[in-house]
């Protein structure tokens, strides 16, 4: 039971902590959520989840006090740190009651009261004093004892200080702080006991609300960048950075419309740009022998010189034959290839299900959508993980779903409506299980021969796999290739050239580790009765397809000169790298002004 | 000039004929003839032309307020107001005359007296009974224009009692009825009066559901109605408190306004209402919503961040918030250094701002008085109860000094807020013992008395009550001041205030005093006074004048000297007293004098002689109330005390009169102290 009341707290701790402080990489800089058994004086006792203090030493003299710093100290992405401490017991009879709350920097003695040496800081109860990095106090606030909570909060954006009492605040105590201070208490009397709270409870003080008010502040000093006499320039610059992200992307109709609107030059003709439209179109719908072909005839050296882009782009063929995409394999399994196209041919809408629906039309009309959608995908930090979700997720509750909806038809554009209408953080992986499923309820009927024997009689070399094997072969809905017999075969042919073009590249260029990661992981996809739920099915997924059509469309932009990242998305990506920089580097404000806030 | 051949109208040629040397005054005519050129169009037969003529007049005031004075000295305004009135004239040309008058009120505020003098007010009101919008909507905005001007008396927002109904009932036609409407109610309700007519007329219910609304100017202009509607208003406030604005309370809308990402103005005006609802008893001094949310406001807009008028606001507001409630003043005592934080309120104009800034001189110089007064508003609330609180803020920097120039500077405000302060302080022993008397506080309080309006002296003479206390090192060098002609000057005041303060500060002064000041007081009182005061309405005055008595009657030689002298009419005085109706306070202290006059040696005949005065103690000796029955007796046990001169006889006649029968009574009394006096009283008969 109280095992239940403890995983509550810690998702409430969780859950408050991130809402607090959204901008801190927990992975880099942890937040303190408790008191450390390491870093503290022995007369220090910890309880409670090393959330309660107690003292148990003599307290006769200040040789007698003892202190304990928090697990973390406090990151400066936080822009505004706060934690409270509740006074539980201030300690017995007959001695003085010194008792400190403060910050103190690693390294700085326990043995101490915070506040009395360098680095460290504190507020006393016995007097209200504040102590700055000396043995002699300042008079502060108010005393406290028994009953009362102290906060002490920490401003990291003008690297100041201030306690509340009792939801009161008291005013700066201590300004010009240093960095990676924690949170320390110092108790100095025998049956001291105090808590903190870290946020495992709300907290007395309204913090938030002074959180608002900064937040606000740090807003409007961006509002209010001087620009300076640049403006019309300002003006111009931006609408270039616009134009030229449309271009990249090859959205030409809408980049011509802009382009006449704005009154600005397209730096590459429009047949340009709508022959690598045509290019990612087929990448992107995993018409991978199509899109390599295509580019070979209208940038006839281009694979040549870059044989390792035409590898990667081989093996994303062979993935796509696996999952029965190609149009070579496609066209053995008899199908036509126009209706299979799944794809709406662009760089995925993440966060606009709508304009799925039409994505044709979304290029004309919906310009700023567009390009505020795909922003967020260029952005989104947990881009991988997101994908990741999405496959091992695939546990085929969406399975019944795409039975109702389209019985043994064709997987078409709708569904990807009717998918992504779900909302939007779960939409990635949604959307890609339901590509899957498509494919496999085509065909599940048609035929069911468990493949997988048959695969590694082949000759394929699969000994480097060691990945666990399923046998249980006939609970498969998807089928390898398409199901078809012929498909197969063109595949495992297509794999034997594949592993030669690996080998005569390792000969000509020497080798290449992560070509035959690639190889190898591609070919893993065979070892599997079912590739698509397997620890490599990843690779099937058609987001995968994403990062080789834009290596693809970088490389044929560069060979024109042009950049191969659009100044748009460099600039964004720049505003979020000089954040975290920010934040590495002790920069408080960066807390306030995440550039998500300004791509809506 | 013109040179195009035209035939050149006379006016002008007379003008540049008249003026040709005097450059600037001829510019001036040229513009007035450009002026009169619009007026004359609005006389056009043709309607079209007038109109066209006042969309051009329109068209030229904008932004222009010489040509706007022109207009209006042209004669522009009874015009436009005749077209606007005509029912014969266009919607259009009456909706384009609204805006041009409109205009005309946004420039100076001679130009809002002359469109007040031509009944403008009246006019439009007038036009708010008809049915278009924006005919309307152009009205309201000339009016709220017009009201908001501290030249147009609010009073004739009232004349016609059916305008206020009829504005409610346009409140919701349309986001610029809701703004103009809401801010001519704000900006014209300053009187109880007022409050009670918009409150009559549902103002609380119509204008509710606008806090909510999506403009920030009609949430502002909303949320400022309710701070004027309850000003120390005990109705408003009690029923603010139960409306509901879409599920939610009004007291969690107005905490929600207060949040630190909100405009200040917003936070301020929220806090007020608040604050308001708080003092007229609506909320509890220890809601969260006024402990953790509005005194942390208002605190904050004392803050040296915000603009000097919103810490003068801030100031005042908190000051009036927690006037009443020490545990409020305990708060705000710790909350953000709000003590030092005041003491910047003196800083201005600031030496800085002296050289690098003309214009930021003339602002500091505008509100240095008002920060002044409001700081000392401010400390004088902070420390009305805690000692704590008192030693804490004249330990603040320059504080005793900066009270003492206060109480001398120009501004009553100033003068009025910084007594106030002292008044405050003055209520702690400690204070008066040590700072009070290093700084000779005294003194610029002496001067502030000798003329000074009723407001300041009452709080003058209150704070020197104080200084007067027998502990107070103070009192001495007041004394040599000659203040006793000035507390008894005071006594004859018509305000009971002062009567009270002048006649307490006496009294204060003759507790324990020498028998020279306890002469000088009665000499320079006059028992005339004396007895007039004893008879005054005011039953203060009576308490605090019997209480001066009693004091003038301790000591034995000095309770002789002056019963020798005024006896007679001392003992009519307690005689009518006791004969009349009194509460017990009074007769008990009347009781005590009679007790200090029977330990008099020879002042104890005046009793002694006087049976009727005998019977009277008899009877209080009997009496339901304790209290009287104490005094009483212990007015008994001084007459028949033994050791003095002719005790004997005493104790003997009182025997005959049967005190001893009720003494002997009372030593059964169940109040411990009655019984107690009663036996000692018994045992001066067994010795």
């Amino acid at each position: 039971r109280s095992d239940l009341a403890l995983n509550e707290q810690e998702k409430d701790l969780n859950q408050r902590l991130r809402r607090l402080y959204p901008a801190v990489n927990e992975e880099e800089t942890p937040l303190p959520r408790s008191w450390s058994p390491k870093d503290k004086f022995s007369y220090i006792g910890l309880s409670q989840n090393n959330l309660r203090v107690h003292y148990k030493g003599h307290g006769k003299t200040p040789k007698d006090a003892a202190s304990v710093r928090a697990t973390h100290p406090i990151p400066a992405a936080c822009g505004v740190y706060y934690f409270e401490v509740k006074i539980i017991s201030k300690g017995r009879d007959g001695y003085v009651k010194y008792m400190g709350i403060g910050l103190s920097a690693q390294g700085v003695n326990m043995n101490r009261l915070p506040g009395w040496d360098k680095h460290s800081y504190g507020y006393h109860g016995d007097d209200g004093h504040s102590f700055c990095s000396s043995g002699t106090g300042q008079p502060y606030g108010p005393t406290f004892t028994t009953g009362d909570v102290i906060g002490c909060c920490v401003n990291l954006i003008n690297n100041t200080c201030f306690y509340t009492k009792n939801g009161h605040s008291l005013g700066i105590a201590f300004t010009d702080l240093p960095p990676n201070l924690y949170p320390t208490v110092g108790l100095q009397t025998p049956g001291e006991v105090v808590d903190a709270n870290f946020g495992q409870h709300p907290f007395v003080f309204d913090i938030e609300d002074y959180m608002r008010e900064w937040r606000t502040k740090i807003q409007a000093q961006i509002d209010r960048f001087p620009i300076g006499e640049r403006e019309g320039e300002w003006q111009a610059m931006i609408q270039k950075m616009v134009a030229s992200y449309l271009v990249h992307h090859s959205y030409c109709a809408t980049a011509e419309v802009f382009a006449k609107s704005t009154d600005q030059a397209v730096h590459e003709e429009l047949a340009s740009i709508k022959n690598r439209q045509k290019i990612q179109k087929l990448v992107l719908s995993g018409r991978m022998g199509e899109a390599i072909e295509t580019t070979q005839q209208l940038y006839p050296s281009l694979l040549e010189l870059n044989p390792d882009l035409l590898f990667m782009l081989k093996v994303r063929q062979f993935i796509e034959m696996v999952n029965g995409t190609d149009s070579e394999v496609r066209c053995l399994g008899g199908r036509s290839p126009k209706s299979q196209d799944s794809y709406p041919g662009s760089p995925r809408l993440f966060n606009s299900p709508v304009h799925k629906a039409s994505s044709s039309q979304t290029y004309q009309t919906g310009i700023g959508d567009v390009i505020t959608d795909h922003l967020h995908f260029l952005l989104s930090p947990g881009f991988d993980s997101n994908y990741c979700n999405g496959v091992s997720s695939s546990k085929g509750h969406t399975l019944a779903h795409s039975h109702k909806s389209c019985p043994r038809t064709m997987p078409s554009p709708e569904l990807g409506v009717l998918n992504g209408s779900r909302g939007q953080q779960t939409n990635v992986g949604a959307e890609v299980e339901m590509e899957v499923d498509h494919f496999s309820n085509g065909v599940s009927e048609s035929s069911s021969n468990g493949f997988l024997n048959g695969s590694s009689t082949h000759g394929i070399d699969l000994e480097e796999c060691d990945g666990d094997m399923e046998v249980d072969s006939a609970q498969s809905k998807r089928q390898l290739c398409g199901g078809s017999q012929a498909a197969i075969e063109r595949m495992i042919q297509f794999g034997r050239e594949l592993q030669s073009m690996s080998e005569h590249l390792r000969r000509e260029r020497g080798k290449n580790s992560a070509n035959k990661k690639m190889l190898k992981d591609a070919f893993s996809l065979l070892a599997y009765s079912d590739p698509w739920i397997s620890p490599v099915g990843y690779q099937l997924d058609s987001i995968r397809r994403e990062p080789v059509c834009s290596t693809l469309n970088s490389a044929i932009l560069e060979t024109h000169n042009l950049p191969k990242q659009p100044p748009l998305a460099l600039a964004v990506g720049q505003a979020a790298q000089c954040l975290s920089l920010m934040a590495r580097t002790g920069s408080g404000s960066c807390a306030f002004a995440s550039v998500d806030d300004y791509l809506h | 000039m013109r040179n195009d051949g035209r035939p050149i109208p006379t006016l002008e040629v007379s003008a540049a004929q008249q003026q040709i040397h005097l450059h600037t005054f001829f510019i001036l005519q040229e513009v007035t003839a450009t002026s009169r050129h619009y007026v004359d169009r609005l006389f056009d037969p043709d309607p079209q032309n007038v109109l066209q003529g006042v969309i051009d007049m329109k068209n030229a005031v904008i932004g222009n307020n010489k040509q706007k004075a022109n207009l209006i000295v042209l004669g522009a305004v009874p015009r436009l107001l005749y077209l606007l009135q005509q029912s014969s004239s266009s919607l259009e040309l009456r909706t384009e005359c609204a805006v041009v008058l409109g205009s005309l009120a946004m420039g100076t505020e001679n130009n809002i007296k002359s469109l007040v003098d031509c009944h403008i007010i009246p006019a439009l009101l007038q036009g708010l009974l008809c049915s278009d919008l924006i005919f309307i909507e152009a009205c309201l905005r000339c009016l709220r224009t017009v009201f908001i001007s501290p030249v147009t008396p609010v009073q004739l927002l009232y004349t016609d009692p059916t305008v206020i109904p009829h504005l409610m009932s346009l409140l919701s036609r349309s986001r610029h009825t809701k703004e103009y409407i809401t801010q001519i109610f704000a900006h014209c309700c300053k009187t109880p009066e007022h409050q009670t007519v918009l409150f009559n007329h549902s103002a609380i219910q119509n204008i509710a559901p606008l806090l909510i609304s999506p403009s920030d100017k009609v949430r502002m202009q909303a949320l400022k109605c309710f701070s004027v509607l309850a000003y120390e208003n005990t109705q408003v406030s009690m029923t603010l408190v139960n409306v509901l604005v879409d599920g939610e309370q009004l007291s969690q809308v107005f905490v929600r306004m207060m949040q630190r990402d909100k405009p200040i103005e917003m936070q301020l005006t929220a806090a007020k209402c608040l604050t308001y609802m708080c003092r007229a008893g609506a909320i509890r001094t220890d809601d969260n919503c006024i402990i953790l949310k509005t005194l942390p406001c208002l605190v904050r807009m004392c803050s040296k961040e915000r603009l000097l008028e919103e810490r003068v606001e801030g100031a005042e507001t908190l000051a009036y918030l927690m006037e009443p409630d020490v545990e409020l003043q305990r708060i705000a005592s710790f909350t953000d250094h709000l003590v030092s934080m005041l003491a910047d309120y003196f800083k201005y104009p600031s030496s800085v701002s002296a050289i690098t800034d003309i214009k930021r001189l003339d602002h500091d110089l505008k509100h240095a008085h008002e920060l002044r007064q409001a700081a000392f508003k401010l400390y004088a609330s902070l420390g009305s109860n805690d000692e704590d609180i008192r030693k804490k803020i004249t330990e603040t920097e320059n504080m005793m000094d900066r009270i003492v120039s206060g109480l001398s500077e120009s501004s009553i405000k100033v003068r009025l807020a910084a007594v106030r302060c002292l008044h405050s302080l003055s209520r702690s022993v400690q204070q008066l013992r040590t700072s009070f008397h290093d700084h000779a506080v005294w003194k610029p309080l002496m001067k502030l008395l000798q003329n000074a309006p009723d407001e300041v002296l009452v709080m003058a003479s209150s704070t020197l009550c104080n200084l007067l206390l027998e502990f107070s090192p103070s009192k001495e060098p007041i004394l040599d001041s000659g203040v006793i002609e000035l507390l008894c000057s005071l006594t004859q005041s018509d305000s009971p205030a002062l009567r009270v303060n002048g006649i307490w500060a006496l009294m204060n002064m003759a507790f324990q005093a020498d028998q020279k000041v306890k002469v000088e007081i009665v000499r320079a009182l006059g028992t005339e006074q004396l007895f007039r005061l004893l008879s005054d309405p005011d039953t203060n005055v009576l308490m605090k004048t019997l209480g001066l008595l009693r004091n003038l009657l301790s000591t034995r030689p000095h309770i002789d000297q002056i019963m020798s002298s005024h006896g007679k009419q001392i003992m009519q005085a307690v005689t009518l007293i006791l004969e009349g109706e009194h509460s017990i306070e009074v007769k008990e202290q009347t009781l005590c004098i009679l007790a200090n006059i029977a330990d008099g040696n020879t002042a104890k005949e005046l009793i002694m002689t006087n049976d009727d005065m005998l019977q009277k103690i008899k009877y209080y000796m009997g009496h339901s109330n304790v209290k009287l029955q104490l005094a009483a007796t212990f007015c008994i046990s001084n007459l028949i005390w033994n050791e003095e001169d002719g005790s004997q006889e005493r104790q003997d006649k009182l025997k005959d009169m049967g005190f001893v029968d009720i003494l002997h009574k009372l030593t059964q009394a169940s109040d411990p102290n009655l019984c107690d006096r009663a036996k000692t009283a018994m045992q001066q008969y067994l010795a």
